[in-house]
């Protein structure tokens, strides 16, 4: 009885798509029902969002061709029955959105910046990159290059940040925000463990009470509170002002996700780096920190995630961010009452950002295998 | 102690005040003026960047005054909160951002009113399938109100007075209440009479609101500057007269040229052809012809930015001429 028998096929109900279907779909009877209705919803939805978006919508021109310069000239305003988004006023207001007041002439200045940045952040993200080594030493000067390339200084002219606005600020202070907050977290952070009680006690004060109140309320503070503050004709910037509120406010909350990931470190770990002679920030450099981040990465990103959305809160102070610019499109007499089309390209432009971000730290997540438990390893 | 202290404060301030913002402002070679982040009609940008309305001529007209130039002047973006201490720290020149002038801003917060370029007033605005046709059968009706704001107060004083009840939906922005009213979360929106043409313009049929007949308030909106700087307080009060005066006098953009040829004294004082009101404001002689020129009278101004032919349709009512029907009054230039 040597032969080998021949191995059966899987059941056709579990194979192919409709085995996929069955048993993710229609696995049990609720779950039908939902898929059904699930279903039933997209149906209804998103052949009348695309429509609306894309198929029906003016981009340029409506449907007499004629180029649109205000919302008289919208197919849904002329006839509201077929016409679809118009997204002229995009269009139209396309520099103000990404540059906001920027001058024209100047504006290479912010998209040569925008190219730096993607040249200083890519090889940051990916360690396959070639030749990352010599790349990083640009990330490192990049915030140098791009302050004195956006403000101006070394014979370029100045541009005051009053003219920044839309895409530029939201990524100023987004950036801005979560590259400083990092660093200075993980000191917060390692300062709240501290043994010396004078140092934890600052930290955890800084921590609670950073923590404690809320973002916007900072805002004020920086905008409103701090030039009373100061003698009258020193004046902060207004976007250096908001900037610190929001770098301490992230740093808060980034001290306290990585105050997580180094609890999670077994205590052996911090004994073993001990015993072979390494100094305080020799063990926490080469030892815990590396670990403690690596746990700490679907946190890390999910506060900066908030910290990008929540840059829209400057509006309040005055600043003029893609939010803020898409409200002033809304004010301007010329397309009052375009509200659906500026509000859905602003949450596009964050959905990207956002998106992008929590895809990235997938893909760290499974470089790094943050799942493994940590003791066990 | 707490006394010599408090005098010691208040001079400092004082001193620090009288520093001449005219100076300043000739020194840094802009001005810098503080409006909303987007009011249509008064200040909002346009497809260009350029900010375009009332409010906005109002700063450029100052600014054509100081430097004969209207680009010399900063927008500065404010809001309802922030638009007081960005004048009180010195980080503008002056505001013009449609700011009802009041007792408490103009004495207690230490600003001083120098006219009124719009005369607004509260009012309502409902569905017209409400079935309303006045503000005080409104009982028990959930209000969109902004915070912050003097409509605020107003609303409360007015639905106290005719004893009837209402809930407030507090909102942020005008955009807020625009889309709050018409998804019907509220059956009111209350804001300044200007405010509520514009939501009417943006909705997609016009005609099915309606804006109550009952003004529940003065809302006179005007530029204003710190206290305590009298120079600086004139040339942005005049350069607002200059606007109004020029209408009484039917001088506009086009025929200010020829207008120098004229025989009416008051005229000729305005343009500069004679007297030396320029020189007592430290402007150059021709500051008010300037204005004039590159701006427009006030007229102008209204009719480009929100009159009857603009989609915001407000008449000119209260700031009609006093002698057209209307209260908008300038001393006389002489």
């Amino acid at each position: 009885m040597n032969e080998i028998t021949e191995s059966r096929k899987p059941p056709v109900a579990t194979t192919g798509i409709l085995g996929w279907l069955r048993m993710n779909l229609f696995s049990n009877w609720i779950n039908s029902l939902i898929s059904l209705f699930v279903l039933y919803i997209l149906i209804q939805f998103v052949p009348w969002i695309l429509n609306w978006t894309i198929f029906a919508a003016d981009f340029k021109y409506n449907f007499n061709g004629e180029q649109i310069i205000n919302r008289e000239m919208c197919s849904r305003v002329l006839d509201p029955e077929n016409g679809g988004a118009c997204w002229a006023i995009i269009y139209v207001r396309f520099y103000q959105f990404m540059y906001g007041f920027y001058p024209r002439d100047e504006v290479w200045r912010v998209n040569l910046s925008y190219a730096m940045l993607v040249v200083a952040v890519v090889p940051l993200l990916f360690d396959k990159f070639p030749f990352r080594k010599h790349f990083l030493k640009f990330t490192y000067i990049f915030p140098i290059i791009a302050f004195f390339l956006l403000n101006g200084g070394f014979g370029l002219e100045s541009v005051s940040t009053n003219k920044w606005g839309g895409l530029l600020v939201t990524l100023v202070l987004g950036c801005t925000g979560i590259a400083l907050a990092f660093p200075l977290g993980i000191v917060l952070a390692l300062g709240r463990r501290s043994n010396l009680p004078v140092i934890s006690t600052m930290c955890t004060l800084f921590i609670e009470f950073i923590r404690g109140v809320p973002l916007i309320t900072l805002l004020f503070f920086g905008m409103v509170m701090l030039p009373l503050f100061l003698p009258e004709g020193v004046n902060m910037d207004g976007l250096a002002r908001v900037l610190v509120a929001v770098t301490l406010f992230q740093s808060a909350y980034m001290a306290e996700v990585i105050r997580g990931g180094l609890q999670a470190i077994p205590q052996g770990q911090y004994e073993a780096a001990r015993s072979i002679g390494l100094s305080y920030w020799q063990m926490n450099m080469k030892v815990v920190l590396p670990q403690a981040i690596r746990i700490s990465i679907p946190s890390i990103v999910n506060t900066s995630i908030g910290l990008f959305k929540d840059t829209t809160l400057v509006i309040i102070v005055g600043l003029l961010d893609l939010l803020g610019i898409g409200r002033g499109a809304l004010a301007d007499t010329t397309w009052l009452g375009l509200a659906y089309e500026v509000y859905f390209f602003v949450s596009l432009v964050f959905f990207i950002f956002t998106f992008a971000m929590s895809r990235y730290s997938l893909y760290l997540e499974k470089k790094l295998k943050t799942g493994i438990n940590m003791g066990a390893d | 102690m707490k006394k010599l202290l408090s005098i010691l404060a208040v001079s400092v301030f004082a001193f620090a005040a009288n520093a001449g913002t005219l100076d300043d402002v000739k020194n840094r070679g802009f001005l810098k003026c503080g409006v909303t982040t987007g009011l249509a009609g008064f200040a909002a940008p346009d497809d260009s960047g350029e900010w375009a309305g009332l409010d906005a001529d109002m700063c450029r007209a100052v600014a054509v005054a100081v430097f004969g130039d209207r680009s010399k002047v900063e927008f500065i973006t404010t809001t309802g909160k922030s638009r007081f201490p960005t004048l009180a720290s010195g980080e503008v020149d002056m505001l013009a951002r449609n700011t009802t002038w009041t007792i408490s801003r103009d004495v207690n917060l230490g600003f001083e009113f120098v006219g009124v370029n719009f005369y607004d007033g509260q009012g309502f605005m409902i569905p017209s399938s409400l079935g309303v046709s006045s503000a005080t059968e409104l009982d028990g009706a959930t209000v969109c109100i902004q915070t912050g704001t003097t409509t605020e107060l107003n609303l409360a004083d007015f639905f106290r007075l005719n004893g009837i009840s209402y809930e407030a939906l507090p909102i942020e922005t005008n955009d807020e209440g625009k889309e709050n009213l018409f998804a019907g979360r509220c059956d009111v929106y209350t804001t300044d009479a200007s405010g509520l043409s514009s939501t009417r313009a943006a909705a997609a049929d016009p005609s099915k609101w309606l804006v109550l007949p009952e003004i529940i308030s003065k809302e006179p909106l005007g530029p204003l500057v710190r206290h305590g700087d009298h120079q600086w307080g004139d040339v942005v009060r005049w350069s607002l007269n200059a606007m109004i005066i020029a209408e009484e006098l039917g001088i506009t953009s086009e025929n200010v040229d020829a207008s120098k040829g004229s025989n009416v004294p008051e005229v000729l004082r305005l343009l500069g052809v004679e007297g030396s009101y320029g020189e007592m404001l430290e402007l150059a002689p021709d500051w008010a012809y300037q204005i004039i020129k590159q701006i427009g009278n006030y007229s102008e101004s209204y009719e480009a930015n929100v009159g009857p032919d603009t989609p915001l349709e407000i008449a000119r009512g209260l700031n009609a001429l006093w002698t057209q029907g209307g209260i908008l009054y300038a001393p006389p230039f002489r």
